[in-house]
């Protein structure tokens, strides 16, 4: 690359006054509270919007420049993988599936993602906000769709990915992100703000795209590496505006404090949360590994998280609640994770296996306090059942958190042989959560989770068959008809990697690239 | 006193400019990954106009760092000649 550095005429603050709060103005026509309407319902304080500050001082005409540049070097290399049948390049067939998690579960938030920023931006009286909120909107899509060009290439030639908006509506384990961002959008700007902006992108997002496609790098995916770089260099950007957002929100008003601090507890709880399928990723998805997801826990999340909140602590603000929990999962979450998808195998979208001997013997150096006590009997047990024929799928429905949508997986602090189950009654009726956290943020707004939609109770409600079925029919097969109405093929899709469709391809295809057989 | 970071793409955009952040701030410490480097430093590290002028050959604007940037943590103060993380506690 050869970037022109031009002349400036004005310097960085003068240009990015000029461009962002000069092409403001103060409205006379409509009254303020007419043009802003949800900007005082939440409770949060704001006395002088003039006092937003973006430190990366970043202006449209810039914005265009860098972001063009990003695109043309991301493009081109995206072009050239699909050109030169990369995907063969891949460490082991087996790694794709971690790539099908991504693309379905993580690629249609970039697009809420999108949408609640543009929403935001919209919402915001102040001039810098809403422009900082206008990019980071265009951020987003921008990263939903070279999302989908990078995978459309693997849609070719693996199973799984089609049909990924489809399936994001209605697969059981995919509500579970979408959940969460449906949660989000439909909060007011400012709880959007500090649960996307700061909770989400600064406090999380690195876990997923710095190590996790630091290793898809690692295991030869320079499709995934490329775009997963381009756009964490965006979020570098937005974790800033969210940083920003909290400092302003902050100062603005005292009485702002315990409101902010209670979504900053609430947000880091189901961001983390949803990161329980990242955590699968790094620790059993990736066939060659460079971190193990504890490790990357200890550096983006205890080291990283642990300076921001001491830094925050001057204003008041204390870390978010359940640490202690956390600190103790971090040996748990991705094996227990894992063992349960093993379980549901024939209800993803993706294959599962047995980690190889070699993988067991790094799960346990890495978790010396937890794989072999709790998790490697389990996985050798099933490993000696599918040898003798006897691989269990499991076909009856799981019960569902309230709150997370995450199947009941988790363990009782202190007792990892424990399933945790918590519970509360709300108008006459149960509701179920998976931890302490999940409870107590229902209970701070039962009558907006009373509202989710619960896949496992959509389909006992008959809710997810495909239109005209009739479940009285004689040799009725539930599971069946809910694959179907999630477009899911029954043993292409679904099931153990081992004798899936996508091994034999790729054994075949990649022997076709080193050989003239 | 917290550390700050930044991580950049390991590829040739990038190493005039991870050279730069090296011999600017002698108590970071660089950690190689696969297709990227991060430099954690304590307390406080800054990105030199100058620094990387110098081993480009050519004007170069500090925005740019955007194109090969992956994360940062740390408050930012940005101006035409530097850029700087830090943490207040």
């Amino acid at each position: 690359m050869d970037m022109q550095a031009t002349k400036k005429k004005l310097n960085l603050k003068e240009k990015y006054r000029a461009m962002t709060r000069d092409l403001d103005w103060n409205p006379s026509y409509q009254k303020l509270e007419d043009i802003y309407p949800y900007a005082s319902y939440e409770g949060v304080k704001i006395h002088d919007w003039e006092k937003w500050e973006d430190p990366f001082r970043l202006t449209m005409d810039a914005y265009w420049k860098y972001q063009a540049e990003k695109e043309r070097k991301l493009y081109a290399i995206i072009d050239a993988y699909a050109q030169n049948n990369g995907h063969l390049n891949v460490t082991d067939a087996r790694y794709l599936n971690a790539i099908k998690i991504l693309l379905t579960g993580v690629t249609p938030l970039e697009y809420m993602a999108h949408r609640g920023f543009a929403h935001a931006g919209r919402q915001f009286p102040g001039a810098g906000p809403r422009v900082a909120c206008l990019m980071q909107s265009l951020d987003e899509i921008r990263h939903a769709q070279t999302q989908i060009h990078s995978l459309s290439n693997y849609n070719k030639f693996y199973n799984g990915f089609h049909e990924f908006t489809h399936m994001f509506e209605r697969v059981w384990f995919l509500s579970v992100s979408r959940s969460f961002f449906d949660d989000a959008v439909s909060a007011g700007p400012f709880e959007f703000i500090v649960s996307i902006g700061f909770s989400f992108e600064y406090v999380l997002t690195n876990l997923l795209f710095v190590p996790f496609v630091s290793g898809a790098a690692y295991n030869g995916d320079m499709g995934t590496m490329t775009f997963g770089f381009s756009a964490q260099s965006d979020e570098a950007r937005h974790m800033t505006l969210g940083l920003e957002a909290i400092k302003f929100i902050l100062e603005q008003d005292p009485a702002n404090v315990p409101i902010v601090q209670r979504w900053i507890d609430k947000w880091t709880w189901r961001g983390y949360r949803v990161l329980t399928l990242v955590a699968m990723m790094m620790d059993y998805m990736l066939p060659k590994r460079i971190m193990s997801w504890k490790e990357a826990w200890e550096v983006y999340f205890e080291e990283n998280g642990g300076a921001l909140f001491k830094d925050l602590a001057r204003y008041g603000i204390r870390p978010p609640k359940w640490l202690d929990q956390i600190a103790q999962d971090k040996d748990h979450i991705s094996h227990q994770a894992w063992c349960t998808f093993y379980n549901y195998a024939l209800a993803a979208n993706f294959h599962t296996w047995i980690p190889s001997e070699e993988e067991m013997d790094w799960l346990a150096r890495k978790y010396p306090n937890s794989f072999d006590k709790y998790y490697r009997p389990r996985l050798e047990y099933w490993r000696e059942q599918a040898a003798q024929g006897n691989r269990f799928y499991n076909k009856t429905l799981p019960m569902l958190c309230q709150t997370c949508q995450i199947p009941m997986l988790f363990t009782e602090p202190g007792d990892p042989t424990k399933i945790c189950y918590r519970e509360a009654d709300y108008k006459g009726e149960k509701y179920h959560f998976c931890s302490d956290g999940c409870k107590e943020i229902f209970e701070n707004e039962p009558e907006k989770y009373i509202q989710a939609w619960l896949p496992v109770h959509q389909v006992y409600q008959g809710n997810c068959f495909p239109e005209g079925t009739d479940p009285t029919a004689e040799g009725f097969d539930p599971l069946a008809a809910v694959l179907r109405y999630y477009h899911l093929e029954s043993g292409r899709d679904n099931l153990d990697f081992e004798g899936s469709e996508d091994q034999r391809n790729f054994a075949a295809w990649r022997g076709q690239a080193t050989t003239n057989a | 006193m917290s550390t700050v970071f930044i991580a950049l793409q390991a590829n040739e955009d990038a190493r005039p400019i991870i050279e730069a952040i090296c011999a600017d701030n002698p108590h970071a410490v660089l950690n190689e990954a696969p297709g990227m480097v991060k430099i954690d430093a304590e307390g406080r590290l800054v990105v030199r106009r100058s620094s990387i002028e110098e081993r480009l050959g050519r004007a170069f604007d500090l925005q740019e760092l955007q194109v090969n940037l992956i994360t940062l943590s740390g408050h930012i103060d940005e101006t035409e000649d530097e850029f700087t993380l830090s943490w207040n506690a």
